[in-house]
């Protein structure tokens, strides 16, 4: 007996089974506890709630969304509104954050200093705080419908949001769209071609200044000869609200703004290390060679610093996305607000929720983050091989 | 040297000074500033920034302002126009429900006297040279209770000389002196200090009168949170990483699971979680209270972050350290408490900070579920009819005091690296 338990073997088995045991007498109590509540609160469990009539309204909605829709319709509406305010932290954080990286490495001393300060104050401040800040104290005071702040008659800020005209598309606009497309895919071919011109003969072609002009002018030149199909519904204030045009709901724009400014320090952060890896020798040998300042950064130094880059950055967007979620606080229709607030409020149906909650944020987090990996690998599969 | 000598040795010139335009206020303009025609445009760029900015707040923040009074009556010209401006006062009015919630005002000394001691007992361990001398220990232990008799009484003062003299006293006798003074400090700040702020917080022993979990609030609230879950992940948090790497299959794959899980999903929703599922999954009429519930809800997920900061830690071991230990005849337990995990922990001190002040940020996500931490208080002093149209100022003010603990914790961390010497990459 005392041999059996100095045998490895024997004690790893043991171990495990005893948690394993621990762990499903711990799991049936709670699903036993569980189905008596519910049964007790007289709550079916399954999904069947998701055809229900919600009875509720959204005050965003990218998709048709009335009182009369199913709970599903409600979950779609959420996530609709999560991926928006998710994509678009995502895009400003980035562009944002690439320039505070670098004017933080900037030689000027007032630019880099300022950098500095906005990273240092941003980053040491609770997002939710940042989000409450900008909702709160920032958009709520703003002047009702009647005194809107006013720019140029089209554009209105006031304490139902920002109002900007909003485009109305003529049956013409399809030729500029198929314009724009075949742009898209011409650059495409544009730049791959004059790789290769390249590598064979030697002889630069200018495809990026020539694609972008092609993106530019080709859509123009068709919106142009169409006859400019597409007009502008500027918002109007009658009664007591402003009719037509696009309304940004302070929640909204409180949410985007927080979110990005405060990712944006972090990934400024993230790009100053990943400049900061480079070698000094690499700028050194590269303008050696007679590469220009342009071509330098574009060749040697972004390409290194990228590999640096990219895995923070993807764990801030994935972080974003997360944080999206305090939308609820300040009662942004998002995901969590919609879903797991008034439906699980509505319904009591807690299990399904929160799995189904968090079984979404799991499948982007994780798709993101493959994205990002197979990116990650076929630029590093690029290097040195190292 | 001497005159008559044919070779003369020659002699240069005294240095030339540098050129006006490189040294001095006007060469560090030129050098930092206008270097270059886009350097210049640049630096014009960052004054119109600053201008636009700091000023307008200053003359909001400080120069308009009101800073004396303590009625509303006394703001009311500072709301709109030209002479808009801070008022402070309705910050100073509410200070003591922002720092202690509702814990009610005669009993707030116990606040108080338990962080003292946490900053007493805290302050050995933080600085490493004078503290750990018997003589200068003896001197700390002596002003401290004097300070602490002064402040708030001789039978308060005297419990805070009986935890400052304990591991002292302690490391001094023989039997249990073979533990060292630093260890009994650290045994002392996690075992014993508890123990007594809990009595002191709750109360209902000693004479003190009982005070529910939901009467604390404010930055009190947000220091027991960040505490107890500062406290508590960083174990389970060890324990988590020493599961993955393990090479039992069970607990391996129930390690990943959950880490990976945790790491995926937002911290609202693990809030939500707690708050909705755990009652749930009692059985019926358990009360269960409701800091608790968002407790378990924080150690778990940032556990699960510490997991993962740890495990970085664990893969940079070089694994000759593993078979030097088992070489020895070690156990699995004494191997890595005494050869792996302080040597991996101590690598990323950096990173393990760093989770730390996200646990401390991330506090305020409980008002979501309805405690009353600091960003609670707030918002619920805003509501406040009397004080109605101030929420820049309550959460400028909310903002700085996380700004600043958040900020020293981070310098904090940055003269840790320097002093443990760690090179990242």
């Amino acid at each position: 007996m005392s041999k059996l338990i100095y045998n490895p073997k024997f004690r790893a088995w043991f171990i495990q089974g005893c948690v394993l045991v621990i762990l499903l007498t711990l799991l049936g109590t709670g699903v036993y506890n569980t189905v008596q509540n519910l049964g007790k609160a007289g709550i079916t469990t399954g999904f069947g709630f998701l055809n229900e009539t919600a009875g509720f309204d959204i005050s965003l909605k990218l998709i048709p969304y009335s009182r009369a829709s199913t709970y599903g319709r409600a979950f779609m509406v959420g996530l609709l509104n999560t991926l928006l305010v998710s994509g678009i932290g995502i895009l400003v954080a980035t562009i944002l954050g690439f320039l505070i990286g670098v004017a933080r490495l900037s030689s000027n001393w007032l630019i880099s200093l300022i950098a500095a300060v906005y990273i240092e104050i941003i980053r040491n401040i609770p997002l939710l705080l940042q989000i409450l800040f900008w909702y709160i104290a920032i958009l709520n005071p703003l002047p009702r419908p009647r005194h809107a702040m006013n720019l140029m008659d089209t554009f209105f800020l006031c304490n139902r949001g920002l109002i900007v005209p909003s485009p109305i598309y003529e049956s013409g606009i399809i030729a500029t769209l198929i314009a724009l497309g075949t742009a898209i895919v011409a650059s495409i071919f544009l730049v791959r071609w004059a790789g290769k011109h390249q590598n064979k003969t030697g002889k630069q072609f200018p495809a990026y200044w020539t694609s972008l002009g092609l993106l530019i002018g080709l859509p123009l030149m068709v919106l142009a000869l169409t006859g400019f199909p597409i007009s502008w519904e500027i918002p109007v204030f009658k009664g007591f609200n402003f009719r037509g045009g696009l309304t940004m709901l302070p929640e909204f724009i409180a949410l985007c703004l927080a979110l990005s400014l405060y990712t944006a320090a972090f990934i400024g952060e993230n790009v100053r290390a990943g400049i900061m890896a480079v070698d000094n020798g690499q700028w050194e040998a590269a303008l050696a060679l007679g590469h220009r300042l342009g071509a330098t950064l574009r060749l040697v130094i972004i390409p290194q610093a990228m590999r640096v880059i990219i895995p923070p950055l993807t764990s801030q967007h994935l972080t974003l996305v997360k944080n999206s979620s305090l939308a609820v606080v300040i009662g942004y229709p998002d995901i969590i607000h919609v879903f797991a607030g008034t439906t699980l409020n509505q319904t009591g149906q807690a299990v399904e929720i929160i799995a189904v909650t968090m079984l979404v944020y799991l499948t982007t987090s994780l798709s993101i983050s493959y994205v990002m990996n197979w990116y990650n690998r076929k630029t590093s599969a690029m290097g040195a091989g190292s | 040297m001497h005159e008559h000598t044919v070779t003369k040795k020659w002699n240069p010139l005294p240095d030339q000074p540098p050129p006006v335009r490189d040294f001095g206020l006007s060469g560090w303009l030129r050098k930092n500033l206008f270097s270059s025609v886009g350097n210049t445009l640049l630096t014009f760029i960052g004054i119109t920034i600053v201008w636009l900015t700091v000023p307008p707040f200053i003359q909001w923040a400080v120069i308009n302002a009101a800073w004396l009074g303590d009625s509303r009556s006394a703001c009311d010209h500072l709301l709109e126009g030209e002479k808009a401006g801070a008022c402070w006062i309705f910050i100073k009015v509410r200070l003591g429900m922002f720092m202690y919630g509702f814990y009610p005002d005669p009993e707030r000394w116990r606040i108080n006297f338990s962080l003292f001691l946490l900053a007493l007992g805290g302050l050995p361990i933080l600085t490493t040279s004078l503290l750990s001398e018997n003589s200068g220990r003896a001197m700390y232990l002596v002003a401290g209770t004097v300070i602490c008799i002064f402040f708030f009484g001789p039978i308060p003062g005297s419990v805070a000389a009986l935890f400052l003299a304990g591991p002292f006293l302690l490391s001094l006798i023989p039997l249990t002196g073979k533990i060292p003074l630093r260890a009994w400090d650290w045994i002392f700040l996690f075992a014993v200090y508890p123990v007594i702020a809990w009595f002191l917080f709750v109360g209902d022993i000693f004479g003190l009168p009982y005070v529910d979990t939901h009467q604390w609030g404010g930055m009190f609230l947000t220091l027991v949170i960040a505490g107890i879950g500062i406290a508590t992940s960083l174990p389970i948090g060890i324990l988590l990483a020493l599961g993955r790497r393990d090479s039992m299959p069970v607990i391996k794959t129930l390690c990943i699971c959950f880490i990976e899980l945790i790491r995926g999903v937002p911290l609202i929703s693990v809030l939500f979680m707690a708050s909705v599922m755990l009652p749930l999954l009692l059985p019926e009429g358990t009360h269960f209270d409701k800091l608790l519930r968002a407790l378990i809800g924080v150690a778990l997920f940032y556990a699960a972050y510490m997991a993962e900061v740890v495990r970085g830690g664990l893969a940079a071991i070089p694994k000759g350290q593993y078979e030097a230990a088992q070489a020895l005849g070690w156990g699995y337990w004494k191997m890595m408490g005494l050869i792996i995990l302080p040597q991996a922990l101590r690598l990323v001190i950096p990173g393990i900070v760093n989770t730390f002040l996200g646990l401390f940020k991330d506090t305020t996500l409980v008002a979501v579920i309805g405690l009353m931490d600091m960003l609670g208080i707030v918002k619920a002093a805003l509501a406040d009819t009397e004080w109605l149209g101030f929420p820049k100022e309550a959460y400028i003010f909310a903002a700085l005091t996380y700004w600043v603990f958040c900020f020293s914790m981070s310098r904090y961390s940055m003269s840790l690296e320097k002093r443990f010497q760690v090179n990242r990459r």
